[in-house]
């Protein structure tokens, strides 16, 4: 047994290298398909991430009359907190408020003097941030059925539904057509492969049918190409993690001043095992798998 | 050892290769079948080796009918018969002395069996300093020499040679049915198809002549009558 696949496997690699321009032209377009599937990988990561950063912008606000009490803000605060929708809930004291707006108007002098006249108008503000988007109506709901202790302190409850709606229909959405896309571009490359290894297959049906005829046995005659196409998956995804790279880059440089989101690099760079592992393993399974079913064709003799 | 059964092979649009035939041949025989083009000695050929199979009838090799085997007896039978084809067959893409290496592990032979072998096979059809070369490197009467060196590597029960001299002059046509004669002494039968007239006269064993896929003659020490 192991004699057998010492051959199978010496075989596999001899016929590999003396196959030059079939081998490329394989690991040319088993290289397509990872790639193809490393990106949509990565695009997904880049997408989901994008879309939490964005969610991440909505809050709630929740502004108190000027004469709230901290105290009675606080005490508001803790409440929120032990709500399970909620994750967190920033506190900004009246006067984190006007100096906030100072900053924010600092070249506005006429606004910053008559500001001076006025005292501070600023009522303390809690920002309320959901677990999940979908959860911001029931945490508004809570807010605006409190008690009236807390409902006499809160001046204006706002909190965006349409926006926040939209930006659920549009994620929910974009996820669903990045999915459809993924499929159809997969199985499209993936049949492209397919398609490559019965050529090379085909090229050789000759050879098969005179190893059948001088007595080989299936699993003999169908290792060393099996053999080969794991080696061309090996190649494969090895030159498909080397080609993500520059095209991170790419995005990353294209997308720098547009968002804040991920950092695609660090991503690619972070999972680069665990990507490569996958591109691997898909590589070396679609292999072995297409030209099992391709060699199949010409066993029959 | 090998015996036909009212055996008829028709290819699509009724073109008849083999006509209900039948014969026996026993161990040890040397039996030539000769025929015109198109009489039928490929497909027979065939028959026994299981690349076709029969529209009618049966094929025996010993007592087991050829064509019933699964995929896992077939094989074992492939390997105790040594075929060399008209077009050689070789495989392209390994030098000669891998060529027969590759038979002999297909029949589980071990490496020092095979290192040993190989170059004395190829030394007894005189391409001893070939063995490095590629099939495409070689001419084809050479070619025809490592068909042979394959087909008697493993020591078969059965030879079976289609036209092994048609590509070979004279000179180098004789050495191979000298061959052929030394393989069939030491008692391995051996099956012949071929129109040489002047092999089967010199040869004077058995013959079968085929004409349009049926047998016509069975002479026991026969000449090339057609």
């Amino acid at each position: 047994m192991r004699t057998i696949i010492k051959r199978i496997f010496k075989s596999g690699f001899i016929n590999f290298w003396r196959n030059g321009v079939v081998s490329i032209a394989s690991i040319l377009v088993m290289t397509v398909t990872l790639f193809v599937i490393g990106s949509l990988v990565l695009a997904a990561a880049f997408l989901s991430a994008s879309l939490t950063e964005v969610q991440s912008k909505v809050d709630i606000s929740v502004s108190f009359k000027v004469d709230a009490s901290l105290e009675e803000i606080k005490a508001l605060q803790r409440d929120l907190m032990v709500l399970p929708e909620v994750k967190e809930v920033a506190l900004s004291t009246r006067e984190e408020e006007l100096t906030l707006f100072r900053e924010r108007h600092k070249d506005n002098n006429l606004l910053l003097q008559s500001l001076d006249e006025v005292g501070n108008p600023f009522g303390a503000r809690l920002n309320i941030k959901a677990v999940n988007p979908t959860q911001y109506e029931s945490i508004a709901t809570f807010l605006t059925n409190q008690d009236s202790d807390s409902a006499a302190i809160i001046d204006q409850v706002s909190f965006k539904k349409d926006v926040v709606d939209k930006l659920l229909a549009i994620t929910n959405s974009l996820r669903r057509v990045g999915l459809a896309v993924s499929i159809v571009l997969i199985i499209t490359s993936i049949l492209v492969m397919f398609n490559t290894t019965s050529l090379a297959i085909y090229i050789a049906r000759e050879e098969i049918s005179v190893m059948r005829l001088v007595g080989a046995e299936t699993s003999y005659v169908r290792g060393p190409f099996m053999v080969e196409a794991i080696i061309s998956g090996l190649i494969a995804s090895l030159v498909a993690m080397l080609l993500l790279y520059p095209a991170v880059l790419w995005v990353r440089n294209a997308t720098l001043g547009v968002y804040g989101g991920i950092n695609l690099l660090s991503y690619y760079l972070s999972n680069f095992f665990y990507l490569f592992l996958m591109l691997l393993t898909a590589g070396v399974t679609l292999g072995a798998v297409a030209s099992f079913l391709a060699i199949r064709k010409y066993m029959k003799v | 050892m090998i015996y036909f059964d009212k055996v008829s092979k028709v290819y699509p649009g009724d073109v008849v290769a083999l006509a209900d035939l039948s014969f026996a041949i026993e161990p040890g025989e040397f039996v030539s079948v000769v025929g015109h083009s198109g009489s039928g000695k490929t497909t027979l050929i065939k028959m026994i080796l299981a690349e076709d199979v029969p529209s009618m009838g049966q094929v025996f090799f010993e007592s087991s009918d050829i064509h019933k085997l699964n995929h896992k007896e077939l094989p074992k039978l492939r390997r105790r018969i040594g075929s060399v084809f008209q077009d050689f067959r070789l495989l392209p893409n390994k030098t000669v002395y891998e060529n027969i290496a590759f038979t002999m592990e297909a029949a589980g032979r071990t490496d020092e069996e095979i290192a040993s072998d190989v170059p004395h096979v190829l030394e007894l059809v005189g391409l001893g300093n070939k063995l490095w070369s590629f099939p495409r490197e070689l001419s084809g009467g050479e070619r025809q020499r490592v068909a042979i060196a394959r087909a008697i590597v493993n020591q078969p029960d059965l030879l079976i040679a289609d036209e092994p001299t048609g590509n070979l002059d004279p000179l180098n046509a004789n050495d191979i049915i000298q061959i052929f004669k030394k393989i069939n002494d030491i008692g391995t039968t051996v099956l012949l198809a071929t129109h040489d007239k002047g092999i089967i006269d010199s040869l004077g064993r058995r013959v079968l002549t085929l004409e349009n896929g049926r047998l016509i003659r069975d002479n026991k020490q026969g000449r090339y009558v057609l």
